[in-house]
C-alpha cells in the first residue's frame, strides 16, 4: 500500500511537470526544445545535487539548513587553492570539495549525535559559522573569473553526449543513491530511523550514528556542489547561493518527502527539484511579471505541503518492507 | 580653555620648530589629509595616488595619506584627533559612519581647519562640503550611453538589475528613462530582477537572450549582474552578438572584457576622485572658494563642480573602463 502511494504521489508529479511544460510551450514554444530542456536540467543539477542530501537527512527526522553555507565555503576555498596554484589537476580539486563537504556535514553529524542538540539549531549556528568563514579567509573578497583558470571552469562545462558534465553529475548522483537508499543497509536503516526511532532502535539500529551519516552525505554532495557551483558562474563571494538552503527543502517538499521522516525517494527529491527548476527557468521567458514571480513559486510550495499532509493522514509508519510484503 | 589650548599649541609648536627647525620651508606647506575607510584598500590607494598627483599640480602642498587599520568609526575619530593635534589644514575624509564622526569634525572645524567628506559622507554639521563620486541623474544617462555608443544603428537592450526594490537601482532605471530620448533607435525591450545573486541573475540574463533572440545589449547596473550576465552570455556562445555593460568593479569585470563578452562598463575612477578631494580641499583652505550651496569650485582636469541645497556635489560622470585601461585598474579595486 505504501509502495503504491509513494508511486502514486511521484505520477501526480510527472503529470504536474507536463502540465507545466505544456503551459509553458502554449506561451513560449522554443522553451521545450531538447537543447534548451538539456541546458534547464544543466542548470538544476546544483538544486539536485542538494535535494538528494538533504532528503536523505530529512528522512531521519534532521533538518540541513546549513548546505548553502557549505556550498560557498568549500567553492570559495577550492577557488582560492586554484587561484594559490593554477596547475592543480581538477580530479584533486574535486577530491578536495567534496572532503571538505564531508568534514564540514561531519560537524553537523557530530553535534546532531553527540551532543543530541537539535538539527535545525546546529545547522542555523553552522550555517552562520560557515558563512562567517568565507569572510575571514577571503576577506570579504572576491574571486573573479579572470583568477580562475581554464581548466577550473571548463569541467562543469564539458559536453558528454550533449550534455555538460554538471548534468552529468546529477545523472549519476540519482543512479548512485537510488542504489544506496533502496538496496544497502545504510540506506534502510535511514529510513527506519527516520519513520520510527523507537522500533529502529529495537531492531538495532543506532539513530544517532545514522543520522550522522546522513549529514556526512548531505556534506559530502554539498562540497562537491561547492566547486561545481563556482566554477559554473566563474565567480565566488561570500553570499553566493545565498537562501538557497530554502530552495532545497523546498525542492524536498515539492517531491513528496516527508518533514516528519521516514518517508520519500531519491526519484522524488529529482522530480521536486526539477519542478522547481523548470519554474525559475521558464518564468523568465513566459513573460511574467516579476513581481508575481516570488508569488507564484510559494504557490507552488504550499500547494505541494498540501498535498503532502493529505498523503501522510492515511498511512501508517512501516518500517520494513518485507514484514509487510509476507503479511 | 581656549588658554590653555593656546598654549598648548604653542608649546607643540614650538617643540615642532625645535625638531624640525631645520625645515622651516616645510612648515609652509599646506598639509591635506586624506582619511580613508581603512588602509590597505586598493580603491583608496588609488585615491591616494590621485591626491598626490593633485599636490603636485598645485605644488606647496603636502598630502597625509591615513586612516584607520579596519573600517570602523572608533578608528577613524582616532585618526582625526591626532590629525587635529597636529594641526593640519585640511581633512578629507571618506566616512565609516555618517554622524558618529560629527562631534570630532565639528571640533577640527573649530580649529580652523577645513573638512570636506568624498566618497562615503558625513552629515551636514560635520563637514564644510561632500564630494559625491557622481550623481543619478549621470549615473542613469551613462548606463544607457555605454550601450548607445556600441549601437550606431539603434538596437534592443535589456536591462537586468538588481531587486525590485532596490533604491539605487530603480533611481537610476528611472534616469535612465528620462533620457531615452536622446538615443534615437535603441529600444528597452524588458527590465528583469536578478535579485543580486549570481545564479539568478544568470538565468534571467539567458531568459533575456531567448526570449528576446535580437537583443543587442544587457544593460546591469549591479556589480553581482553585470558579472553574471557576462558568463551566461559567454555560456550562450554570444560573445559579439550580445554586449553586457553596466556597473560594474574593473577587478570583477577584467575576465569578461578579456572574453569580449563585454565592451566596457562604468564605475568612479578613484583616482580622480582623490584628485578631486585633494583640490577642493586645497581651495578651501587656501580661500580661493568658499563652500555655500550654489558656489562654483574649480578642480583642475576633472572640471568645475557646484554645490547644490545640502553643499554636496557630483564630481563628474561615471568613468569608462574597456580593454584599453582595464589592466592598469583590476589590480586597484
Amino acid at each position: 500500500m505504501l509502495k503504491r502511494l509513494i508511486q502514486s504521489r511521484e505520477a501526480l508529479l510527472t503529470g504536474a511537470i507536463m502540465l507545466l511544460l505544456a503551459l509553458i510551450f502554449s506561451r513560449f514554444p522554443g522553451f521545450v526544445t531538447p537543447a534548451n530542456l538539456a541546458n534547464v536540467f544543466n542548470d538544476t543539477a546544483p538544486l539536485i545535487l542538494l535535494a538528494i542530501g538533504q532528503m536523505i537527512v530529512i528522512l531521519t527526522r534532521c533538518i540541513d539548513l546549513s548546505v548553502a553555507a557549505n556550498l560557498a565555503l568549500t567553492g570559495m576555498v577550492v577557488s582560492m587553492i586554484n587561484v594559490a596554484a593554477p596547475g592543480l589537476p581538477i580530479a584533486l580539486i574535486v577530491v578536495i570539495a567534496v572532503g571538505l563537504g564531508t568534514l564540514l556535514g561531519m560537524v553537523n553529524g557530530l553535534l546532531v549525535w553527540k551532543l543530541a542538540i537539535p538539527p535545525i539549531v546546529v545547522t542555523l549556528g553552522t550555517m552562520t559559522i560557515f558563512r562567517g568563514l568565507i569572510f575571514v579567509i577571503s576577506d570579504g573578497k572576491w574571486v573573479n573569473s579572470h583568477e580562475m583558470s581554464p581548466a577550473f571552469k571548463a569541467f562543469p562545462r564539458t559536453e558528454i553526449l550533449g550534455l555538460p558534465v554538471l548534468g552529468w553529475t546529477a545523472v549519476i548522483a540519482v543512479i548512485v543513491f537510488s542504489v544506496v537508499m533502496t538496496r544497502t543497509s545504510l540506506g534502510r536503516a535511514i529510513y527506519a530511523a527516520g519513520g520510527n526511532p523507537r522500533a529502529a532502535t529495537y531492531a538495532g539500529i543506532n539513530v544517532g550514528k545514522t543520522q550522522f551519516w546522513a549529514f556526512t552525505i548531505s556534506g559530502a554532495l554539498a562540497g562537491l556542489t561547492g566547486y561545481l557551483w563556482v566554477s559554473r558562474f566563474a565567480v565566488s563571494y561570500v553570499d553566493i547561493a545565498g537562501g538557497f538552503e530554502l530552495d532545497v527543502v523546498a525542492a524536498c517538499v515539492i517531491g513528496g518527502v516527508s518533514i516528519m521522516g521516514g518517508m520519500g525517494t531519491v526519484v522524488g527529491a529529482l522530480l521536486g527539484a526539477l519542478f522547481l527548476g523548470i519554474i525559475k527557468n521558464a518564468l523568465p521567458v513566459v513573460d511574467v511579471s516579476p513581481f508575481w514571480q516570488l508569488a507564484i513559486s510559494g504557490g507552488a510550495i504550499i500547494i505541494a505541503v498540501a498535498l503532502n499532509a493529505k498523503a501522510n493522514r492515511v498511512k501508517g509508519r512501516i518500517i520494513l518492507k518485507r514484514a509487510e510484503r509476507a503479511s | 580653555m581656549k588658554r590653555r589650548t593656546f598654549t598648548k599649541l604653542t608649546a607643540s609648536l614650538s617643540l615642532a620648530a625645535g625638531l624640525f627647525g631645520t625645515t622651516a620651508l616645510a612648515e609652509d606647506n599646506m598639509r591635506i589629509a586624506l582619511v580613508v575607510k581603512a588602509l590597505g584598500i586598493g580603491f583608496f590607494e588609488a585615491a591616494a595616488e590621485g591626491a598626490e598627483e593633485a599636490a603636485q599640480e598645485l605644488g606647496g602642498v603636502e598630502i597625509i595619506y591615513t586612516g584607520p587599520t579596519d573600517t570602523t568609526a572608533e578608528g577613524q575619530i582616532e585618526v582625526i584627533n591626532s590629525l587635529i593635534a597636529q594641526g593640519v589644514d585640511a581633512i578629507a575624509v571618506s566616512a565609516n559612519d555618517t554622524d558618529a564622526l560629527v562631534p570630532t569634525l565639528k571640533k577640527a572645524m573649530q580649529r580652523g581647519i577645513t573638512v570636506i567628506s568624498w566618497d562615503s559622507g558625513v552629515a551636514e554639521d560635520g563637514r564644510q562640503m561632500h564630494l559625491n563620486p557622481s550623481s543619478n541623474a549621470l549615473i542613469g544617462n551613462m548606463i544607457i550611453k555605454l550601450a548607445a555608443d556600441h549601437l550606431p544603428e539603434g538596437g534592443d537592450v535589456a536591462v537586468l538589475s538588481a531587486t525590485t526594490t532596490s533604491t539605487n537601482q530603480n533611481i537610476w532605471i528611472e534616469e535612465m528613462n528620462k533620457v531615452m530620448g536622446d538615443y534615437p533607435g535603441i529600444n528597452v525591450v524588458a527590465t528583469v530582477y536578478g535579485d543580486d545573486l549570481a545564479d539568478k541573475s544568470y538565468r534571467e540574463a539567458t531568459g533575456l537572450m531567448q526570449s528576446h533572440p535580437d537583443l543587442d545589449a544587457i544593460i546591469a547596473p549591479t556589480s553581482v549582474g553585470i558579472v553574471a550576465a557576462a558568463q551566461a552570455v559567454v555560456d550562450a556562445g554570444k560573445v559579439g552578438e550580445v554586449n553586457v555593460t553596466g556597473l560594474g568593479l574593473p577587478s570583477e569585470m577584467a575576465g569578461a572584457i578579456e572574453n569580449g563578452a563585454s565592451q566596457s562598463f562604468a564605475i568612479w575612477n578613484p583616482i580622480d576622485l582623490g584628485y578631486s578631494a585633494a583640490m577642493i580641499a586645497h581651495a578651501l583652505a587656501s580661500g580661493a572658494a568658499t563652500a555655500a550651496p550654489g558656489s562654483e569650485i574649480s578642480i583642475g582636469r576633472v572640471g568645475t563642480i557646484t554645490l547644490d541645497e545640502t553643499s554636496s556635489a557630483a564630481m563628474a560622470d561615471p568613468f569608462v573602463y574597456d580593454a584599453s585601461n582595464i589592466d592598469q585598474f583590476k589590480s586597484i579595486f
